[in-house]
């Protein structure tokens, strides 16, 4: 434990977020414990279930294994980040509807998850969509509605 | 009877796909679950583990560790002996470890502190003197006296902690005159739910006197009532409020000893404490499937006709009861339906070992005796060359029968699964047809909807009760203490309630469990929820239409009898042109004394017989399934995957189709888990995969296609014609794949996990004895 800190600069859900952090510090713990982002959850703290996915730079992350120092001068988004109750987002919306939620603690990391794969491949295979989830852990649904949502996001978009 | 496979519902909600209420909120991360709650000035709570697997204390010293600077309080087990335990007849935990520590993760001290680093810190001070005693790892080792039981309520000194023993009509003269027998040893190792929310809890003292606390639980009723009898806190004073749950399947429904020392830490402080479980302290607090071996013996007529079961099986509890004593009986009790069995004769044995506690898991004593009878029907279908499924129909229950040891059947669509699988899957065209290394096989299912003797500490208090309240707002506040942990109750119960009243689901507001406020329901456990808070649900909501239908013939100046609800809308049946609206009505209504309330409650009705055990395993309604699965499997490597599943599920009319699929699905994967690689691995005593990279749970490639298939008519007593979704679905899917792999490549496992080397040796062991499959 070092009672060093280090400046860190990054946008979080687009606003700027200047901090002092211990170089040790994981950027789910200032997500979670510091900002009070409680969207990002926290499952396993061994990368292993990816429920504490976020996006840095646009690119799925587990912040469980994630250094803050790492998100300097980079834009980090959270599940807060991607649309609120009211004014889903698309693939938000898909989730809903297909019932891709049961507990939903996995939920925010496959949004993000999905949200980032339809960036990069708007139109996705079925087998795209699985590999693409495959570091997201779901006990409840057995994935088969959660890649059903993805599909009915993907269809939706232009 | 109405068919509840037509497409049109008579119900304007029921019966159809109704999304999740809570879903926007957890799709935009909103949702708030226990570790989400921040309360101001909260304490940092932490647990000392055993790392002996069996030792007697000497002494616990913690002087050193209450003198570290930022530590709040250190707590013993000394100090609260109060035993406790989910069954109230098998009280035998402790909430810190007194006299002697049972398993390595066992607790033995806690603490609070400013910070993590300071609470560790105090951990690591506390000095512990033990006397190491020998260690149970295995249960057949502590099945005769033993000179330190790790209990001493164990049978006459041993280490069985439960006996279980039937026999019915004469098993003996049927296997005597029987035309076929076949036997399946079975092996399966435990598994964990690895819900993705860790255990958690906090827990906040009040200067009032009073005590909150917010708990990851299936069961805040059970956790209201234990933290009363061990901490001797009067019920009223303490409040349980349970936020969103991330997941259970049974691994949260025991009142866990961390919840009781998050608890006593707050009192001991008078601060906030809060008690996060990272993975590793979740696998050690387990309650997971039992270990188990049976061994189940099945006798037939030439022609195919059940005869007999014999099953003798050893469970390996672990360090504590738990639910083990209804365990015991489900494995041999649960074997029953959904065949018609004359004679049954039933061992079975619980027995304690040094590891972390067995407890109830998903599909809960079910899972395992299912798969051995299950494959055993396999083997007695190609022994007596009857088809599978023609073996099957031959003994199917009737509906209104009454099983040998007197449970009561009430609705069954059994024979339209079978009849649904057999034709979606192409069964004809593909069993023992297709080429060597593909295969296909069957597998059924038989589950409680609801547990007709619950655990009940005032067993004349109705199971469920369910209270409503609606004011001038127009919205519909429902109060119910049961527990929403993603399976979707808290919709079901919204939608009961529109339903009834006839107004929009928006209208309907679930509110959080608190026992302030909530009405007691015991729970979510034994697949109770849709049926008995279903009822519940339903009963209170007509008693608001009747307030409501009042009122509006006042309005109307038409009797009530002539009147019908219809949407948002109460209206003259003979002239709909004449009538009021939700609101109008309800206003009203609220004229003669302010805010209607209404409540509803379920028991269920007596059954069952008068024997030692006889409720065990009795229900109201019970749920029947057929799945046939696909496999291709690669001979050279043992490497197999599940491609396709049929599921055909009888759950009496689905109330809401998204979440019947969900609960299927979600079954088949967590089955597929067990079945395909799923172990906790142990070294002795000791845990060697404690976090979810070495326990493996499936992945989405690993999954198969799914075709649900709902077939079951409306039950009798279930709301609305419904019975349970939530475990039934998951024991058909570990036999039906087994069978299949016995269809691909000629090997039966009666080992679970059936892990590639498990199957690849079956493989060699057949060529090696020249038994050609399939064309090999």
């Amino acid at each position: 434990m070092s009672s060093r800190t280090i400046p860190v600069r990054f946008w979080l859900n687009g606003l700027p977020v200047e901090r002092a952090v211990p170089p040790e510090r994981i950027l789910l713990d200032l997500i979670r414990d510091e900002i009070r982002l409680t969207g990002t959850k926290r499952g396993c703290d061994l990368g292993t279930c990816g429920c504490c996915t976020v996006l840095l730079d646009g690119v799925p992350v587990l912040s469980c294994l994630t250094l803050a120092l790492r998100a300097d001068g980079k834009s980090v988004t959270t599940i807060e980040g991607i649309g609120e109750p009211g004014r889903l987002h698309p693939v938000q919306s898909a989730f809903v509807e297909c019932g891709a939620t049961q507990c939903g603690f996995c939920t925010p990391g496959f949004v993000l998850t999905a949200v980032a794969l339809l960036r990069e491949h708007p139109h996705p295979d079925r087998e795209t969509i699985v590999r693409a989830i495959s570091g997201n852990l779901c006990r409840c649904t057995g994935y088969t509605k959660i890649v059903q949502a993805i599909e009915r996001a993907a269809e939706a978009a232009p | 009877m109405s068919p509840a496979t037509a497409s049109g519902s008579p119900y304007r909600l029921l019966g159809g796909r109704i999304p999740y209420v809570e879903g926007p909120l957890k799709v935009t991360g909103r949702a708030e679950y226990t570790d989400d709650i921040h309360r101001s000035g909260t304490l940092v709570g932490r647990v000392l583990r055993s790392p002996w697997a069996h030792a007697r204390i000497r002494s616990i010293d913690t002087t050193e560790a209450r003198s570290l600077p930022g530590v709040a309080a250190v707590l013993t087990g000394e100090a609260y002996p109060t035993p406790f335990g989910v069954l109230p007849i098998t009280h035998d935990e402790t909430m810190l470890a007194v006299g002697k520590v049972r398993y390595i993760g066992d607790m033995i001290a806690a603490v609070a502190a400013v910070d993590e680093p300071t609470a560790e810190r105090a951990l690591a001070m506390i000095r512990i003197d033990v006397e190491p005693l020998p260690e149970f790892s295995d249960p057949r080792t502590g099945l005769t006296r033993v000179p330190e039981p790790i209990h001493e309520r164990g049978l006459l000194g041993s280490n069985i902690q439960k006996q279980v023993l039937q026999h019915f009509g004469d098993v003996d003269a049927a296997f005597a005159r029987a035309g076929a027998t076949v036997r399946v040893r079975g092996q399966f190792a435990g598994v964990t739910h690895a819900f993705t929310e860790p255990l958690v809890t906090i827990a906040e003292a009040t200067p009032d006197g009073r005590l909150t606390v917010w708990s990851a639980t299936q069961v805040p009723h059970y956790l209201h009532r234990t933290l009363h009898e061990v901490l001797g806190i009067p019920m009223h004073r303490i409040r349980v409020i349970k936020p969103e749950v991330g997941g259970g399947f049974g691994g949260k429904s025991d009142p866990l000893p961390h919840e009781l020392a998050c608890a006593a830490l707050s009192l001991a402080t008078g601060r906030p404490v809060k008690m996060l479980f990272d993975r590793e302290e979740v696998f050690y607090t387990n309650h997971g499937r039992h270990p188990t071996q049976n061994d189940v013996r099945i006798a037939a007529e030439a022609d195919g006709t059940l005869l007999a079961y014999d099953i003798d099986t050893i469970i390996e509890g672990g360090a504590w009861s738990s639910f083990g004593t209804v365990t015991t009986y489900y494995n041999g009790v649960l074997a029953m339906g959904p065949y018609r069995v004359p004679n049954f004769r039933y061992r079975g044995r619980r027995v304690y070992t040094n590891k972390p506690p067995s407890g109830a898991m998903r599909a809960h004593g079910g899972t395992n005796i299912r798969y051995a009878v299950e494959v055993g029907l396999d083997e007695l279908a190609e022994q007596l060359s009857i088809d599978p499924f023609d073996l099957r129909e031959r003994n199917a229950l009737p509906p209104h029968s009454t099983t040998v040891n007197q449970f009561r059947i009430t609705s069954t669509s059994f024979r339209a699964c079978l009849r649904a699988v057999r034709e979606r899957s192409g069964w004809a065209s593909k069993f023992r047809r297709l080429p060597y290394g593909r295969g296909i096989g069957l597998g059924c299912g038989f589950y409680i909807s609801g547990s007709n003797s619950p655990i009940h500490f005032t067993p004349k208090m109705p199971q469920c009760t369910v209270h409503l309240k609606a004011d001038m707002d127009g919205g519909i506040a429902v109060h119910c203490m049961q527990a929403d942990i993603g399976q979707g109750s808290n919709t079901l119960m919204a939608a009961i309630v529109a339903e009834v009243l006839g107004v929009d689901l928006e209208r309907v507001h679930v509110q959080r469990v608190d026992s302030d406020v909530s009405p007691i329901d015991l729970g979510s456990y034994s697949s109770r929820v849709t049926f008995m808070m279903g009822n519940a649900a339903r009963r209170a909501a007509e008693g608001m239409r009747r307030q409501l239908v009042e009122a509006a013939a006042a309005l109307l100046g038409y009797p009530a009898e002539q009147l019908e609800v219809v949407h948002e809308r109460i209206q003259v049946r003979h002239r709909p042109e004449v009538g009021v609206d939700f609101m109008g009505a309800l206003n009203r209504a609220m004229e003669a004394g302010g805010a209607l309330q209404s409540s509803g409650a379920y028991s269920s009705p007596p059954m069952g017989g008068t024997f030692k055990g006889a409720r065990a395993g009795t229900a109201p309604a019970y749920s029947f399934a057929a799945y046939v699965a696909e496999v291709d499997v690669d001979p050279e490597t043992g490497v197999y995957r599940p491609t396709h599943v049929w599921a055909a599920f009888d759950c009496g009319r689905p109330l809401n189709r998204l979440a019947v699929e969900g609960q299927i699905e979600g079954s088949i994967h967590m089955g597929l888990g067990q079945l395909m690689g799923e172990s906790m691995e142990y070294r002795g005593s000791r845990l060697m995969n404690p976090s979810l990279l070495d326990y493996k749970i499936p992945m989405p490639g690993q999954m198969p296609e799914i075709e649900v298939l709902l077939v079951g008519e409306d039950d009798p007593e279930g709301p609305f014609g419904a019975k349970e979704a939530g475990e039934g679905p998951l024991v058909a899917i570990l036999p039906a794949v087994a069978n299949a792999l016995y269809d691909a490549v000629g090997v039966r496992c009666h080992a679970v996990p059936i892990t590639p080397d498990r199957l690849l040796k079956g493989i060699d062991v057949r060529r090696s004895a020249g038994r050609p499959w399939k064309g090999e």
